[in-house]
């Protein structure tokens, strides 16, 4: 069946097009390396082009990328990274060029304990709590955390940089941009990939509309109805001037095709075309992207006499559950990126990252240094977290996909923008290598240049280290730690096994996970109150739980709306579709956890009438958590659930995460 | 229609206004913290100068759009990532502050002089546009020493709607006081218009657009010239932002009757 809401194209809708060279998908860090790599390399020193474009003779090749977001390093975030690779890709790189930029200088990794008795812990690991406390005149125990001794080296990140991206990227578009060989258009999604030798049900010829292609959605090998050797030739944009649900309004401006022989596939890992290629081409054997996590961030004004230096790298675990990172990097002139990671092995129906972020600040530890502080910028993102096993086909006639929504992440050592701007840069002088041969963008080619680079890459290696570090995680905390430290430290042979589950396959009921704590009766007349009034149920029922209130403090301490407005400043230009959309809206009304709603880093879905969500995409900022925060299977495709997250515009407008 | 006009909008950039302002002070004095870090925007009035600009363009052939735009050259180079999709133009770059603390005598100087500079400029079919206002600073007087250094004695100022008759005459909307307009009826070119918010929707993104600009802009930024504002005789005693309290509640279908009581009620607190 086609999906339901899927806005087919009326055949008459004339779409104009566009002919260039090269188009990329996304400038994040991946497309970032590639159009590094790239653009100093298609001129010669005299300004004449190394080879020539096939759509303008005579001038380089016409590069074109589309960025969703409504300016370059809107939406991404804060890390610590080795910047191996940025390094080579600017050897000069001088630090004080990028703002917010400093060294590494100082890493800890601290293990917190719980100050207020709610968090919910294994027995295991409350014995562990116990004896720390007995034994804390003897360990470096401070303010209830303690600061391992010790940690291995994969852990680290000696001699690289903290960095906010989103002045990073605003910086390498500058010189990118300032190249003159490449364009980066800011404010314009892409709708879809552009697909040769496909049917469509309104035209037998060169096919765009790629309904036909979710008819046998699921199924392991590529023989989707209406497609023969399917090819990438170019992408098509967002159609402007629309309803809510696609359908052409006053201004309609359909989306234009823009092609290309080689298209770059740099969305992330919850971007519309890598989904559309995962769904028509499968995912190589045993491969699967169902481990992920929800990252949030403040970046945050220090109090005037903060002692943290610029350079400072925190990193916990333990607390406010035992499932959720934290992280704290101190840019220069009193400013920290900090947040949590809530991954997909913390089975909670509840599990909304605002409020746990909040928890986390107010740790006795954190809270030290952050309590006078104040709120400069907020954001989300998911993260792909399947590292390697997660990467799909990196290589397809007319395509190639590059950074996390190709796997590049790795999961043992947390890195993945250094990762992903590797493979942009592999990418990068792959393609170089086939225009100056005049050989066609063909799987074959790109096999042979690009994929055949990544392998022989510390990208590759280090990956395949990683790749079942994390596997313990899916029984246990502790166990996951255990299983980390045995991949890390014997180079990838050991680890813990694990299988990780499909997302909606963990889901606990409400009334099983407070089990213990609130009555089931009680939960569900929280969860029916809550909903009625069209409000998440997480916050009264943690409260519930033990969790005490938030003083908000107008500052740091503030709304999930205040955060929205004041830190990430988000908002949404009119005339484009609603790009969340509940597939199935009887599974809805079936579902009693409502994850969507709990989970919504933006509070852009809300309990609805009928018990189907409501979705406002003024308010969304384009995390993509909703894709993987559903506990109802889609009935096509068991790894996929009954949310779509599609292309749409707007979200963050802070270049500061 | 037959004149082909030849329209130069001057026009600033401004912090995307979504961001938080704070005024600090520099070694040259008034500045705004982390105004480098800040997005930006193209002036949001200087913005509808470009939209009419563009339309009177396309409805009167031969005609041509030039953007003259003051700005640190790198930011800039940002705006018109964002700008240029939107409609046919060519860019013409002076590379300086823009932070709003400038002097609009310095600042309509440079201005008037590279307008000047711009090959084959006839001014019998020249239409100087800009914003009336200006986000980042209000001062309203830019526009008007524009014209004063191109000797345009015919300015309309606070535009909201032109009119080209077919007698090549214009007819102008000025917004005047009690939110009344004023209609001014001007035999033609030269002319300048200081554009309140005009008529016009934003226009689509167009891709094709966005690649045909970003041909003449890219060489254009390269050879902006560097603009110094000395900022002679100009002293600020104080700067300050609006003094603001906010309390966010998002409501949807409420009745407006019900919304306004509950702003009284907070207002009264």
């Amino acid at each position: 069946m086609i999906e339901p809401g899927f806005q087919t194209d009326a055949p008459t809708i004339e779409r104009p097009r566009m002919d260039a060279d090269i188009v990329c998908v996304g400038f994040g860090p991946a497309t970032a390396g590639f159009l590094t790599t790239l653009s100093k390399q298609l001129t010669n020193a005299d300004g004449t082009p190394v080879v020539e474009s096939a759509v303008m003779p005579g001038l380089p090749p016409q590069v074109l990328c589309y960025e969703r977001a409504d300016d370059i390093g809107f939406g991404v975030s804060g890390v610590v990274t080795k910047a191996r690779a940025l390094r080579e890709s600017f050897p000069e790189l001088d630090k004080a060029d990028i703002p917010m930029a400093a060294p590494v200088s100082v890493e800890k990794v601290l293990y917190l304990l719980d100050p207020i008795g709610a968090s919910r812990r294994s027995t295991l690991l409350k014995l562990a709590d116990e004896m720390i406390q007995a034994f804390k005149w003897a360990l470096p125990v401070e303010d209830h955390a303690l600061k391992l001794p010790w940690t291995p080296d994969f852990l680290h990140k000696h001699g690289g940089m903290v960095l906010s991206m989103g002045q990073f990227m605003q910086w390498v578009g500058a010189q990118v941009q300032s190249t003159g060989t490449v364009q980066i258009w800011p404010g314009t999604p892409v709708k879809e990939a552009l697909l040769e030798n496909c049917v469509t049900s309104a035209s037998n010829s060169v096919a765009a509309d790629v309904s036909p292609l979710y008819l046998n959605s699921g199924k392991p090998e590529p023989t989707h109805v209406g497609c023969y050797k399917p090819r990438v030739v170019g992408v098509r944009l967002l159609d402007q001037g629309v309803t809510k649900s696609g359908a052409p309004a006053d201004g309609f401006s359909p989306g234009m095709d823009i092609h290309a022989a080689l298209t770059v596939v740099g969305d992330g890992p919850v971007g519309p075309v890598g989904q559309q290629l995962d769904e028509l081409f499968g995912l190589p054997p045993d491969h699967h992207t169902r481990d992920w996590a929800v990252g949030m961030k403040f970046v945050v004004d220090l109090p005037a006499d903060t002692p943290l230096k610029p350079g400072t790298v925190l990193h916990t675990f333990g607390y406010p559950e035992p499932e959720i990172f934290g992280f704290l990097y101190v840019h220069p002139d009193r400013v920290a990126s900090l947040g949590i990671f809530v991954p997909s092995w913390f089975d909670s129906p509840v599990r909304t990252t605002y409020r746990y972020l909040q928890h986390w600040m107010l740790h006795p530890y954190l809270w030290r240094y952050l309590k006078g502080g104040k709120l400069r910028s907020w954001g989300a993102k998911t993260l792909g977290e399947s590292g390697r096993r997660g990467e799909p086909h990196l290589v397809g006639d007319g395509y190639a996909r590059i950074g996390e929504g190709s796997g590049s992440t790795n999961v043992l050592t947390g890195s993945g923008v250094d990762e992903a701007w590797a493979t942009g840069a592999q990418l990068a002088e792959a393609v170089l290598e086939l225009l100056k041969a005049r050989k066609p963008f063909t799987k074959e080619n790109l096999e042979a240049t690009y994929v055949q680079r990544r392998r022989a890459s510390w990208v590759e290696s280090e990956a395949r280290v990683a790749e079942q570090s994390r596997d313990g995680f899916q029984r246990g905390v502790v166990t996951g730690m255990v299983g980390m430290a045995l991949a890390g430290l014997s180079g990838g042979r050991l680890a813990i096994p694990g299988k990780p589950l499909r997302p909606w396959e963990r889901i606990p009921s409400l009334e099983d996970y407070f089990r213990g704590r609130i009555p089931p009766d009680e939960v569900r007349a929280i969860r029916d109150d809550c909903y009625a009034r069209g409000v998440s149920a997480h916050a009264a029922l943690m409260e519930r739980a033990g969790w005490p209130t938030i003083p908000y403090d107008g500052q740091l301490l503030v709304s999930h709306q205040d955060a929205l407005l004041l830190g990430g400043k988000v908002q949404a230009p009119p005339g484009y579709a609603d790009h969340v959309v509940f597939l199935y809206p009887e599974l809805c009304q079936k579902c009693g956890t409502k994850l969507c709603v709990e989970v919504c880093s933006g509070q852009a879905i809300t309990p609805g009438e009928n018990g189907v969500p409501n979705f406002d995409r003024e308010k969304c900022v384009h995390c993509g958590a909703c894709l993987w925060n559903c506990a109802s299977a889609s009935p096509e495709n068991p790894e996929r659930m009954a949310v779509a997250f599609r292309a749409g515009t707007g979200g963050l407008h802070s270049a500061e995460n | 229609m037959s004149t082909a006009y030849q329209i130069v909008v001057c026009a600033g950039i401004v912090p995307d206004p979504l961001q938080t302002l704070e005024p600090v002070a520099s070694p040259t004095g008034p500045a705004l913290k982390n105004e480098m870090m800040l997005p930006a925007v193209l002036d949001p009035w200087a913005s509808h100068a470009l939209y009419e600009a563009a339309n009177l363009a396309k409805n009167a052939p031969g005609s041509k759009v030039w953007l003259v735009s003051l700005g640190p050259k790198a930011k800039l180079q940002q705006v018109m990532m964002t700008v240029a999709q939107r409609v046919p133009f060519e860019l013409v770059a002076l590379d300086g502050p823009a932070s709003g603390f400038t002097e609009a005598a310095e600042v309509a100087a440079a201005l008037a002089e590279v307008i000047q500079t711009i090959p084959g400029l006839d001014r019998s079919r020249l239409l100087v546009f800009g914003g009336w206002e200006s986000a980042s600073r209000g001062a309203g007087a830019t526009m008007q020493m524009v014209g004063e250094r191109l000797g345009i004695v015919d300015q309309f100022q606070g535009v909201d709607e032109l009119k080209v008759n077919p007698d090549g005459s214009l007819d102008i909307l000025e917004r005047i006081e009690g939110g009344k307009h004023q209609v001014s009826k001007c035999v033609g070119p030269p002319a300048l218009l200081g554009w309140a918010t005009g008529n016009l929707p934003e226009p689509k993104n167009n891709p094709q657009v966005g690649m045909t600009n970003m041909r003449a802009v890219m060489p254009a930024l390269q050879k902006a010239k560097a603009v110094k504002l000395a900022g002679e005789g100009l002293t600020f005693a104080s700067v300050t932002l609006p003094k603001q309290m906010r309390e966010t509640k998002v409501v949807k279908d409420k009745l407006p009757d019900e919304i306004a009581a509950e702003i009284v009620e907070w207002i009264k607190k």
